[in-house]
């Protein structure tokens, strides 16, 4: 901690310190002049201590100290002062930009900042430097020009590459101040020695515990988390977070676990077993409290585990193993997929994923119907050839629905003993087939197959074929999912397609199962891959409507060392499946930097430049009201003086003028012509679709009706005056506090004066009438205090109905919820000759509802409506009886129960002679 | 502008002050209700005392006939004697008279003025002849009320301290002295010594501001007497408390001694109490010293 003066030659001035002692001591306080009658009785008595007339000593140190302060405060004392380096050449600032600095980015940009202001005092040009992003001419620039750029710089998620940088420093002599990561990157060095051929190179590094998860896996019926980190030395602990999508699609946390780091191990391992549906949910792990792209491991297909159902027949035959068609595909799925095996009608109520029929022909009514059920809404029927589906008369003559094609009679056999015809090999898989890509092995040979009819739509529901043409796979869509026929049986005997790697890469393909292990090449090339979600340095998800795709190449080679500038970690996906590009490659390994001997190292010193010129004065300041105290004390005045240093330290600032003023303003607006008022429920979004609501509701008025309100105000219980407002639209949101004791007087005086309350609780009635959902709980909690009549749901000859349109229902953005009013008189008789009751007086004080009003009345400043009410015409229809029912309310208010006075209308009419 | 209109101008305008005075003297006269004080025997007076049978000697006209119209003998309506008194107040009119303690608090002039103007009330409605010492004889009646007033609201001297006037006094008559006595007590003796010799008695009332008595001060200080003719300067003015607290009660015990002596009653009265206290002391001391 070291102590410096922004102006040390005003110090001088402590010299005179001395002088002021003596010149301070000679003068005694100012004796009061106090008239004294009794003076008379004082004449001739002297003082006892005759000492006093000089300044006592504690007041000249008080004094002396007040003073020494202040000189020392307008000397511009500075703790821990920035050495501030003088050299004239350019500066350059290059951050590594990579994710590794993002948990402390912003101290680095501070740096970075504070370092170019000090280049713009020494008037040095500044070039600053991501590392991270695609190499470019270097140009330095004034420094102001730069430190508004600085502010925007964001890390971004890969590593640095500088290789491609080392080729654009031939730009004359510079100094170089690079904010390190601390990780060690490849050709980091060469840079190094690089730029220190231009000038000198100062390297800021900030230890901090970086930790970062390497894609997940999975192994062992577990989900295998992998972390590294930078530092190695002690022990640690990092909590792993697992997330993703509840059934209802709020993304939440799923499963958490700990990762342990012994003590020099840069390494930790966890296994996390999980229930099938929740680890299919998971779609991103994360390093609780590392905010970084590192910490964050998207997941992709690798993770899911598809849920497999085999259906076989014969499966009872005893010790034929190896002739079940079941056996390979067993052997195929059973580590990459969950297996179940039974009848058709067994596996379906377990919603499989995947439901595999081997040479089956035969299925049920029940069974076929279950499956197209099944299969409509996205299930993948996977159907093998074999004997008996050759045998049978399915899909012969007729398309089966559960068929990609139609099936010639018998099949053939190729090759074998019997025929003089080669076993027939398979073709290379044509663009636009799943299996487009995959390697054909020379030695898979089909000896039998089913043949396809020759159908018009044969050539595009093939997705291989033989090298001779005839189709050897072929599927069909089936509303949301799919039937596809391998020609061949599952087992060896028709093909050594099952005995082949290229039996279980195709099953991959069609998303049967699933790889448990990084993709490699093979499975990626070939295709185009798009990113759905991107990773920001920071670790968080941003979309990817406007990347391009990304070659299955680049893909596989990114997926082992780690993301780039043209390839940014994210979800990628293929055709059929997507796979995942974190920040980590499956080979990054993170090291520390150690830097050469020499090099000049930074690092937060935790002492920040701190000027103490304030607080010093402060002090000064303080000492020198301690000193007005105590000469007030000297003179014995202390007490009067202290009083009104009391009065003005506690003197009320005027604030409550300016609050009356604001009410002053309210209660004009509301009084210029009626206004429409919502209640602010303290949720922003809610106020302004309220705002937004009682507009469109105040143009409709204006429109419509002789009532041309002004623009809604928002009242604010505690604080504002309610008797100006004939309505108030109250939206009940579900964690609403509730109001003060004096605003519930407010509201009851308001209610009891003859305004009205629209509550509505938004929920579409979704509990039902008095339920239980949040938003009625609220109301039921806000109403408590209310002096609110017995209510019952609306009559259909309520005023309500007929105040301006004739009306039955009364929908807002939902329909058909329930609207109560205040309940008539248990003696309400029927109006002679007419359809409604007598009810004269009494307008109902509230009308409590949930059909989200608000929000159908609400429209935009352009005055379109802001949110969609219901479907197409009927929608609008809606929307329409939404702005009839606010019409009618606000008449209802406004002119109270006058349409009831039509049970009049006979008896005028009679005394007018009619 | 002469000398007389300046003068009338500003006894104007002091008269224009006199009205609240007077009155709040009554009120505070009305706060000493102590009956008729006839001299319980006949005599001259206003009031019926007795009927008494008529003697030989008796005038004529001093018959009641109405009373002896209704016996067979001749009655004589005799009256209380009310013989009265000449009081002779003296308010000190010096500038330390001037001073209060504290802005809440009357000075001690005013609070002088007033108790003597509102003992006048009372003499004067018991039919005493009251008077100024210093504003020539003493008369009975309202007039008279309103002479006083008007006379204390005008004097005022330019000295620091007052002395008693004893010129004025009559023989075998009262006097009343309100003053603070912080002034030379040799003319308070010269003036009790004199009345002594002329047979009148009376009561000193010492009127003094709670701060005199308290002598609150602190630090550095110059006390300046009101007229500004002494002076002292102390450092520590809280040291000379006891001191000065000291001096004021041997003075007080010595004017008790003066007024002992000479068969007078001394009492202090401090500007900080009602002065309804002070009144019944006064009128108490006046009544009971005849």
């Amino acid at each position: 901690m070291t102590l410096a003066f922004a102006a040390p030659l005003l110090l001088w001035a402590l010299i005179v310190l001395p002088v002021l002692w003596f010149l301070l001591r000679a003068v005694p306080p100012a004796p009061i002049r106090r008239r004294f009658p009794g003076v008379a009785l004082l004449l001739g008595l002297t003082d006892e201590d005759a000492q006093a007339d000089k300044t006592p000593w504690w007041l000249m140190l008080l004094r002396m100290a007040a003073i020494a302060l202040l000189i020392l405060g307008f000397a511009g004392p500075v703790l821990n002062p920035t050495p501030h380096a003088t050299s004239a050449k350019p500066l350059l600032i290059l951050f590594d930009g990579g994710w590794a600095e993002a948990p402390d980015w912003a101290r680095r940009v501070a740096q970075a900042a504070e370092l170019t202001e000090s280049a713009s005092r020494d008037g040095r040009a500044v070039a600053v430097l991501r590392l991270t992003d695609k190499a470019g001419e270097i140009t330095f620039q004034t420094a102001d020009a730069v430190a508004g750029r600085i502010q925007t710089l964001q890390p971004q998620p890969w590593f640095p590459d500088y290789a491609a940088w080392r080729d654009q420093l031939a730009i004359g002599d510079f100094d170089s101040y690079w904010l390190s990561d601390g990780v060690d990157h490849p050709g980091r060095a060469d840079l190094l020695a690089d730029l220190s051929t231009h000038g000198g190179v100062t390297v800021f590094q900030t230890p901090h515990p970086l930790i970062a998860l390497k894609p997940a896996g999975f192994a062992d019926g577990a989900v295998q988390i992998t972390a590294l980190r930078l530092e190695s030395k002690t022990s640690a602990e990092a909590e792993v977070l697992a997330k993703g999508p509840d059934p209802s699609g709020t993304v939440r946390e799923l499963a958490k676990g700990k990762l342990t780091f012994a003590a020099g191990q840069a390494e930790a391992r966890l296994a996390l077993i999980l229930p099938p549906e929740l680890r299919n949910r998971i779609t991103r792990f994360e390093l609780a409290g590392q905010r970084h792209a590192g910490a964050v491991s998207l997941t992709d297909d690798s993770l899911k585990r598809r849920k497999v159902a085999i259906v076989a027949e014969g499966g009872d035959r005893e010790g034929l193993q190896l002739l079940s068609p079941a056996h390979y595909l067993r052997q195929a799925l059973a580590p990459m997929a969950e297996l179940i095996e039974g009848g058709v009608t067994d596996v379906l109520p377990a919603a499989p994923d995947v439901i595999i029929l081997a040479d089956v022909a035969r299925l049920t009514e029940a069974e076929t119907k279950g499956l197209i059920d099944w299969t409509d809404k996205g299930g993948l029927l996977l159907r093998f050839a074999g004997p008996r589906l050759a045998a049978s008369d399915i899909s012969r003559t007729e398309e089966d629905p559960l068929m990609p094609v139609r099936l010639r009679e018998g099949g053939r056999t190729v090759g074998g003993a019997m025929s003089w015809d080669d076993p027939k090999t398979l073709a290379p898989f044509p663009e636009g087939s799943p299996f487009h890509g995959l390697q054909v092995p020379p030695d898979v040979t089909v000896t039998s197959q089913v043949l396809a009819q020759p159908d018009p739509d044969l050539a595009a529901r093939t997705v291989a074929a033989l090298a001779d043409g005839t189709p050897l796979v072929t599927r069909k869509v089936v509303g949301q999912g799919q039937v596809v026929l391998f020609h061949v049986t599952a087992n060896a005997n028709w093909s050594s397609l099952p005995l082949s790697g290229l039996f279980v890469r195709m099953l991959e393909r069609l998303a049967v199962s699933t790889r448990p292990a990084l993709p490699e090449l093979a499975d990626l090339a070939g295709q185009i891959w798009v990113p759905e979600r991107l990773l920001d340095g920071y670790g968080q998800e941003i979309r990817a409507d406007q990347v391009a795709g990304v070659a299955g190449e680049a893909l596989a080679r990114a997926l082992q060392d780690g993301p780039g500038a043209t390839l940014p970690p994210g979800l990628y996906a293929g055709a059929e499946r997507r796979v995942a590009l974190n920040a980590l490659g499956a080979k990054t390994v993170l090291q520390p930097q150690v830097w050469p001997d020499g090099t000049r190292i930074e690092g937060p010193t935790g002492l920040v430049e701190q000027s103490l010129k304030g607080p010093v004065l402060g002090l000064a300041l303080i000492l020198l009201c301690l000193d007005i105290l105590a000469a007030l004390y000297l003179s014995g005045r202390f007490w009067r003086g202290a009083a009104l240093l009391v009065a003005l330290a506690f003197m009320p600032v005027g604030q409550g003028d300016l609050r009356a003023q604001g009410l002053d303003d309210k209660a004009i607006l509301a009084t210029e012509g009626v206004v429409l008022a919502y209640v602010e429920t303290g949720d922003p979004s809610v106020d302004a679709v309220s705002k937004a609501g009682l507009t469109g509701l105040s143009d409709q008025l204006w429109s419509r009706t002789a009532v041309e309100p002004l623009a809604p105000i928002a009242v604010n219980l505690d604080a504002d005056e309610l008797a100006f407002f004939p309505f108030l639209y109250w939206p009940v949101i579900a964690d609403a506090p509730l109001p003060s004791s004096a605003a519930y007087a407010k509201l009851n005086r308001f209610l009891r004066t003859g305004g009205m309350i629209l509550f509505d609780t938004r929920d579409g009635d979704i509990a039902g009438a008095g339920g239980a959902s949040p938003e009625a709980q609220a109301l039921q909690r806000l109403a408590s205090g209310l002096d609110i009549p017995p209510l019952e749901p609306i009559a259909e000859d309520h005023v309500l109905t007929r105040s301006f349109y004739l009306l039955q229902e009364f929908p807002g953005r939902f329909a058909g919820g329930a609207l109560w009013v205040e309940a008539p008189p248990p003696d309400a008789a029927l109006a002679e000759g007419m359809p409604f009751r007598n009810l004269n007086d009494g307008v109902t004080p509230v009308v409590i509802g949930s059909g989200d009003w608000a929000s159908a009345w609400a429209v935009d400043e352009n005055g379109m409506a802001m949110f969609p009410v219901g479907r197409g015409n009927a929608g609008e229809l809606q929307r329409e009886y939404a702005f009839r029912f606010g019409v009618n309310l606000i008449m209802y208010v406004l002119t109270g129960n006058y349409k009831s006075d039509q049970v009049h209308v006979p008896a005028l009419l009679e005394r007018l002679g009619n | 502008m002469t000398a007389s209109t300046d003068l009338r101008a500003s006894a104007e305008a002091l008269g224009a002050t006199l009205p609240p005075l007077l009155a709040e003297a009554e009120r505070l006269a009305a706060t000493v209700l102590l009956g008729e004080h006839g001299r319980r025997r006949s005599g001259t007076g206003d009031d019926f005392w007795q009927y008494r049978p008529a003697h030989p000697g008796d005038a004529m006209r001093a018959i009641d006939w109405r009373r002896s119209a209704r016996s067979d003998s001749h009655f004589v309506r005799e009256r209380e004697w009310q013989a009265a008194q000449s009081v002779m107040l003296w308010v000190d009119p010096s500038r330390s008279m001037a001073y209060a303690g504290s802005r809440d608090r009357p000075t001690k002039g005013e609070r002088a003025r007033l108790i003597t103007l509102a003992l006048a009330v009372l003499l004067l409605r018991g039919g005493e002849r009251v008077g100024l010492a210093d504003q020539g004889a003493p008369r009975s009646g309202r007039a008279q009320l309103l002479r006083l007033a008007e006379a204390l609201g005008l004097t005022a001297s330019a000295s620091d301290y007052g002395t008693p006037a004893e010129d004025g006094l009559v023989s075998h008559g009262r006097a009343v002295f309100a003053s603070d006595f912080l002034g030379d007590l040799a003319g308070v003796e010269a003036a009790l010594a004199r009345a002594a010799d002329r047979g009148v008695k009376g009561v000193m009332l010492q009127v003094l501001d709670p701060a005199e008595e308290e002598f609150p001060f602190d630090g550095r200080t110059v006390f300046v007497s009101m007229g500004g003719s002494l002076s002292h300067e102390t450092q520590q003015a809280g040291d000379l408390r006891t001191r000065y607290l000291a001096r004021l009660a041997e003075r007080r015990a010595r004017l008790a001694d003066l007024a002992r002596l000479s068969g007078w009653l001394f009492h202090t009265h401090h500007t900080g109490q009602p002065a309804q206290a002070a009144l019944l002391w006064a009128y108490r001391a006046l009544e009971g010293g005849r």
